[in-house]
């Protein structure tokens, strides 16, 4: 079969799509100088229209996503992202950030609310919605502690961050960019952070510890209070990774547990979609001692009137330009009042009652589960004996189902990760079982099988190794080609 | 409103299943001390109620009207065919192309728009987008500073204040050292250069809409072993010099121009483009071509042991998610304009923006013209920027991007134009003006 063409391999000189208003006659050098004036135009693509429309229209039926496909990535939280927040975003598309404030009192009174909002929903005092991703988020959060510990004449001392070894890998990488030494807590025989291991680590060098709850693994770290106390105790910030909120909203607040900062990832928890890869959003929520070092703006409410408050002299300053991901920050805005209180609440509950049907089902089917317990929004399986997950993520494509996310956390074997998530009905996840029954029964009678799934996707098994050692990181046109 | 499509009956079916009595049970890990608060929010609300609410919402905002604010964030024109295609739900619902056989989309798409970054800016590789221009020029110094093994960041003062804050912001962790270097009276002054210097950061055009000598600016800069970053309006790469050209080592900057609503300001994206030589520092996500096992081109994320799902704290950034769905809107939006049309956005900009300047000089104005600008100019006004912002909103017209102090102006806004401003467009901003009493009386135009 033909190799599917790039748009450039569609192009041909003088063929035009859309155009602009006409230009009218400008004499450009005069204007800008011959000297500041590019000598080749660049190499872009000439198609018409709708050369340009079949070419996207195909990529993108040569793409999984949650709106064709069931999409369990453990951690991720690839749930339905409703149509109503894509038109409530399209009203506000037009916005200019440097607009007139006294004509955008809405998006700032949006943007007030839902700062109130995610006040209420994760116990913390103030929130800023800057950062334009989860690992901004983080960023932001761990350059607040620094902030809060230098403020308090302690910054030289405090420079270890800790984190548990089944964390993500944006929580060290942020710690190391925020300046910050990175030491693992290990995982105890419950699937736990390792309370003994975890004391012997603390003392008055550590600036911060970083948990997510649930865990990685999915599971509820019951001993928070307790982590919290021994954090506390010894001058340290403790810090919520919110890409597993899904799981207990409403059910308990990290503000109440005991976390200092929070960071929240809108493209999970509150169905902004995922973009193939962002946008995301990161908005980062303090408690009251950590106010003051919220990245600016923070949006305040003086009598009528909302504004973006930059005057804040101890803030750790701006993490992007303008107001974050507003648009995202629309989206996120509508799913919350679309739901309130009780369906957020449900929103958990659903959450976790899928995530422990499946694990249930898989259990049957041979899937071993290293800590097999009431587990939260997601759990951590492994395949029957033997079999090794990379097949079998590759054999559920052939199946029309999105794999889980495999090999993570790093500390299990042949990890795989699956969250459901609330939005999947019990006949999806029942279709999903049956997939893997059909992926392991075949695996028995054909042992070729695994090892060359797919077999029906656009594309198959990719030399990944190839694509490392000799990159090929952009179109290679025939001319510079024939230039050798 | 709900998603979830439960019916009692499921719920029972799946209760039975795990073994429990209740959701509630679900939850006895949690401390039961802590459990269950008291959430302020308001009920749910049905859609049309919802839709009600967020128009209502809307309609305090006032959009409609003559249009010149810049600033880093122009209302170009999008072609319809440009978010009908990006906004397909594949490419929407889709997460990072973690698995490449059913990802192809996306992987090809982001191969496609790091080709046209490379062509737009002249340079070797492009990443595959990152949040936006701001923190793009902050990882932009941080790669300098991992490549030299230097401490000090040499920031132009004509970058958009908005990107030196971020700058700051990432790099006081890591006690990089910030000089800032005025602009003398509209372009960078001599940049103060030593064998510590990591990196030298300057934005084409300015933050005030004016050309830099990016040549000599760089010499200087590779004179002292320092790296050269340039912060460009990609659209702008239509017409100007690119960064490759003059020697740039890597080039930032945010793509709003190239076919994204304003949106407030985000999500826009930022791209990033580097030397060949720079790969092994270079932060973010990319694309590669490969194969698959029947010979197939195909397209997977690679060199991923720079980041930090492999490397943890030794990534060379925390980055994970990155702007994908944006870059999207751009590359389809370059793609639908193609290299005549790109062209002829850059320059009717251009032609907007001199006629804009000549017509308020005839009006008595007397815009700040002597040095070469692109899109974007310096009108000195008599009254306070941000109260004459507000007195032209009130006339219907949205423009004058208030120049901050630091640029020593005095009372001045910046006014941007696209290729969508008309004739009258521009009459009734001068008549706002007028209206709003911003003519200072007559005096020499500085620049």
């Amino acid at each position: 079969m033909a190799d599917f063409p790039l748009i450039y391999e569609r192009s041909k000189p003088g063929r035009r799509g859309a155009q602009p208003p006409a230009a009218r006659g400008f004499d450009l050098a005069a204007a800008l100088g011959e000297e500041n004036l590019r000598k080749d135009p660049p190499r872009l693509p000439e198609v018409s229209e709708l050369d340009l429309v079949r070419h996207y229209t195909q990529l993108a039926h040569r793409q999984f996503s949650i709106d064709a496909n069931f999409y369990p990535l453990g951690s991720c939280t690839m749930k339905y992202n409703p149509k109503v927040n894509e038109e409530a975003a399209k009203l506000f598309a037009d916005l200019h950030p440097y607009q007139a404030p006294e004509t955008a009192q809405g998006a700032l009174q949006l943007m007030y609310e839902l700062q109130r909002d995610l006040c209420a929903i994760t116990g913390m005092d103030a929130f800023s919605l800057q950062p334009a991703a989860g690992a901004h988020g983080e960023l932001a959060g761990v350059l607040m502690i620094r902030a809060y510990h230098e403020a308090r004449g302690e910054g030289e001392q405090r420079r270890v961050v800790l984190v548990p070894d089944s964390a993500h890998g944006t929580n060290p990488a942020t710690a190391a960019m925020a300046g910050y030494e990175v030491r693992e807590v290990p995982t105890d025989a419950t699937g736990e952070v390792d309370l003994g291991a975890f004391e012997a680590e603390m003392g008055p060098h550590v600036a911060a510890v970083m948990l997510t709850n649930p865990n990685t693994l999915g599971l509820f770290e019951r001993r928070i209070v307790e982590l919290a106390r021994i954090a506390h105790a010894s001058g340290a910030l403790l810090y919520y990774d919110g890409a597993n909120l899904n799981a207990i909203l409403g059910r308990i607040r990290p503000g109440d547990m005991g976390f200092d900062v929070v960071h929240l990832n809108l493209h999970k928890t509150f169905t902004t979609p995922h973009g193939g890869g962002g946008p995301g959003t990161g908005p980062v929520g303090v408690k009251a001692h950590l106010a003051e070092f919220l990245p600016v703006p923070v949006v305040a409410k003086r009598g009528d009137e909302y504004v973006a408050d930059y005057d804040r002299p101890r803030s750790i300053g701006r993490m992007r330009s303008h107001f974050g991901n507003f648009g995202n920050l629309v989206r996120a805005y509508t799913y919350i009042r679309a739901l309130g209180r009780e369906g957020l609440r449900e929103v958990s509950g659903y959450a976790v009652l899928n995530a422990n049907y499946l694990r249930v089902r898989l259990k049957e089917l041979g899937f071993r589960v290293p800590f097999d317990r009431v587990n939260m929004h997601e759990f951590v399986a492994q395949p029957p004996e033997g079999m090794r997950t990379l097949d079998i993520a590759k054999a559920l494509l052939d199946h029309g189902m999105h794999p889980m996310t495999v090999y993570f956390p790093l500390t299990v074997k042949e990890a795989m990760m699956i969250e459901p998530t609330e939005t999947e009905s019990l006949e999806t996840l029942d279709a999903y079982v049956e997939a893997l029954r059909q992926v392991l029964e075949r695996a028995a009678e054909d042992p070729g099988y695994l090892a060359g799934a797919p077999y029906t996707t656009p594309v198959r098994r990719l030399d990944e190794v190839k694509a490392a050692r000799q990159p090929v990181l952009r179109y290679g046109f025939p001319e510079d080609d024939a230039q050798g | 409103m709900r998603y979830h499509p439960h019916t009692p009956e499921d719920e029972r079916r799946a209760l039975e299943a795990v073994g429990v009595g209740s959701i509630d049970e679900l939850f006895a890990d949690l401390p039961a001390e802590l459990r269950d608060p008291e959430v302020d929010l308001p009920p749910g609300m049905d859609e049309a109620a919802l839709l009600d609410h967020l128009r209502a919402l809307a309609e305090k905002n006032q959009t409609r009207g003559p249009d010149f604010l810049g600033g880093g964030i122009r209302r170009h024109f999008i072609p319809s065919v440009t978010p009908h295609l990006a906004l397909q739900s594949e490419f929407v619902t889709a997460y990072t192309p973690y698995q490449p056989e059913v990802s192809q989309g996306v992987l090809q798409a982001t191969f496609e728009y790091q080709t046209m970054m490379c062509e737009l800016t002249g340079l070797d590789v492009s990443n595959a987008s990152m949040y936006d221009g701001a923190s793009a020029t902050a990882e932009a110094a941080l790669l300098a500073v991992r490549h030299t093994g230097r401490d000090r960041v040499v920031v132009s003062r004509g970058v958009h204040p908005e990107t030196r804050a971020v700058v700051e912001t990432y790099l006081r962790a890591l006690g990089v050292r910030i000089d800032v270097v005025d602009l003398d009276p509209l372009t960078t002054a001599d940049l103060p250069l030593g064998d510590d210097v990591a990196g030298v950061v300057v934005q084409q055009p300015n933050f005030l809409g004016y050309l830099e000598d990016m040549r000599r600016l760089t010499d200087e800069a590779h004179a002292a072993g320092a790296l050269m970053v340039a912060v460009v309006d990609p659209l702008s790469l239509a017409l100007l010099q690119p960064p490759g050209e003059y020697g740039a080592d890597v080039a930032v900057g945010d793509g709003q121009t190239l076919g994204n609503p304003p949106s407030f300001g985000g999500p826009t994206f930022g791209f990033m483009v580097v030397r060949q030589e720079l790969l092994r520092q270079f932060p973010g996500r990319i694309v590669g071509q490969t194969t698959d096992v029947d010979g197939r081109r195909a397209f997977v994320l690679t060199l991923q042991a720079r980041e930090q799902h492999i490397r943890r704290s030794k990534a060379k950034s925390n980055i994970c998610t990155n702007h994908q769905l944006t870059a999207l809107m751009a590359t389809i939006n370059v793609a639908a304009l193609g290299p005549r049309g790109l062209r002829e956005v850059a320059l009717g900009t251009v032609e907007r923006a001199h006629a804009l300047a000549a017509r308020l000089a005839e009006a008595g104005y007397a815009p700040l013209t002597g040095t070469r600008f692109f899109a974007e100019f310096v009108l000195p006004v008599a009254r306070p920027a941000e109260e004459l912002r507000a007195a032209l909103a009130r006339r219907g017209v949205h423009a004058g991007v208030p120049v901050p102090a630091e640029y020593g102006l005095g009372d001045a806004v910046l006014l941007a134009a696209t290729e969508r401003v008309k004739d009258e467009d521009i009459d009734a901003l001068v008549a706002a003006l007028d209206a709003a009493g911003a003519r200072r009386p007559q005096e020499v135009a500085r620049g």
